[in-house]
């Protein structure tokens, strides 16, 4: 086994092919290319036993700098073939062994692929992600104490600090939710993702959202005016827009359908 | 990507935050089809786990 050794899936579309795959390059830099069945177009690139083997792939996915690159280069090409056609994006690492069971897997999944293909014709996820506002309220009494009474005061004071941020978190997560109940009137699916660390977001305010939203296209700028208009009502948010996405987050439903 | 709400002062560098975005997405959305080589569903979960550690332990420890 040297190259070409399997074939990885990026994103499924409806015929006819979309322009310009030519000009991609996919994971590990493979010239991108289309496979067509059952009225389907399948976008792949062949790749080689490093990136097959199940073993390899397993600690390749925990390598930070394969996975980082890997999966720009994935996002990269479904981002591609979103502009030129309606797409369902593939899950990271779905790999074949060849065009043949490319084809099969197309045939196979026909209806759930075109259902789904409906369901995001003419729209696009948005991300929006709201962090408890910190509101630098630092209940330092600012009174010189001290010896015993300088150590219990500082106790007391830190104790009373995290009450008030327990509280504050608790109180913008209910705003979360309400901003997620009022984004979810403006779009056709919405779907929470687990909200991301604070050390990987690198900011000390806790994440209380982590949600996407499937709009519709003619909706597109309603949806961002109504995120801009509830970062300025609520004090105790912010939020932040992002997109637009690939529709990543609503393709699951092919696999109950299928 | 599009930032539309004001970027606050503590802001990390633009493309870690589009990374770890970008991860949930990837690794947690997307049309799960069983393919010929694949992981298990746990596998990914247990992956995803690690994952996070990796890119925390990459951010660095907090003060």
């Amino acid at each position: 086994m040297t190259d070409d050794a399997a074939v990885w899936l990026y994103a499924v579309t409806r015929g006819p092919e979309p322009g310009g795959l030519a000009a991609l390059s996919g994971v590990a830099g493979a010239p991108v290319r289309a496979v067509a069945a059952a009225g389907l177009v399948a976008v792949v690139s062949s790749v080689s036993s490093a990136e097959a083997d199940e073993q390899q792939l397993r600690q390749n996915l925990e390598d930070l700098d394969w996975l980082a690159a890997t999966a720009r280069a994935h996002d990269a090409v479904v981002g591609a073939v979103t502009r030129s056609a309606t797409t369902v994006p593939v899950r990271i690492a779905t790999i074949y062994h060849d065009d043949d069971r490319i084809r099969e897997m197309l045939t196979e999944h026909q209806a759930a692929f075109s259902a789904t293909v409906d369901l995001l014709t003419g729209r696009t996820e948005w991300g929006v992600k709201a962090f408890a506002a910190s509101n630098g309220s630092d209940t330092s009494s600012g009174e010189a104490v001290s010896g015993e009474s300088a150590g219990r005061a500082y106790l007391l004071r830190r104790r009373a600090q995290l009450r008030a941020r327990e509280a504050a978190e608790h109180l913008a997560a209910g705003h979360a939710d309400r901003v997620h109940a009022e984004l979810g009137t403006l779009a056709v699916a919405a779907r929470r993702h687990p909200p991301q660390h604070s050390r990987l977001t690198g900011t000390r305010a806790s994440m209380v959202l982590n949600a996407a939203y499937l709009v519709d296209d003619t909706s597109a700028d309603d949806f961002a005016a109504t995120v801009k208009e509830l970062d300025e009502q609520r004090a105790l948010l912010d939020l932040h827009l992002t997109g637009p996405w690939p529709p990543y987050s609503f393709s699951r439903i092919a696999e109950v359908s299928a | 990507m599009t930032e539309v709400a004001s970027v606050p002062d503590y802001a990390p560098e633009p493309r870690t935050v589009a990374l770890i975005d970008l991860l949930d997405r990837v690794l947690a959305g997307g049309v799960v089809i069983s393919g010929d080589i694949t992981l298990s569903i746990e596998g990914v979960d247990l992956v995803h786990i690690s994952l996070r550690a990796l890119v925390t332990s990459m951010l660095g420890d907090p003060p």
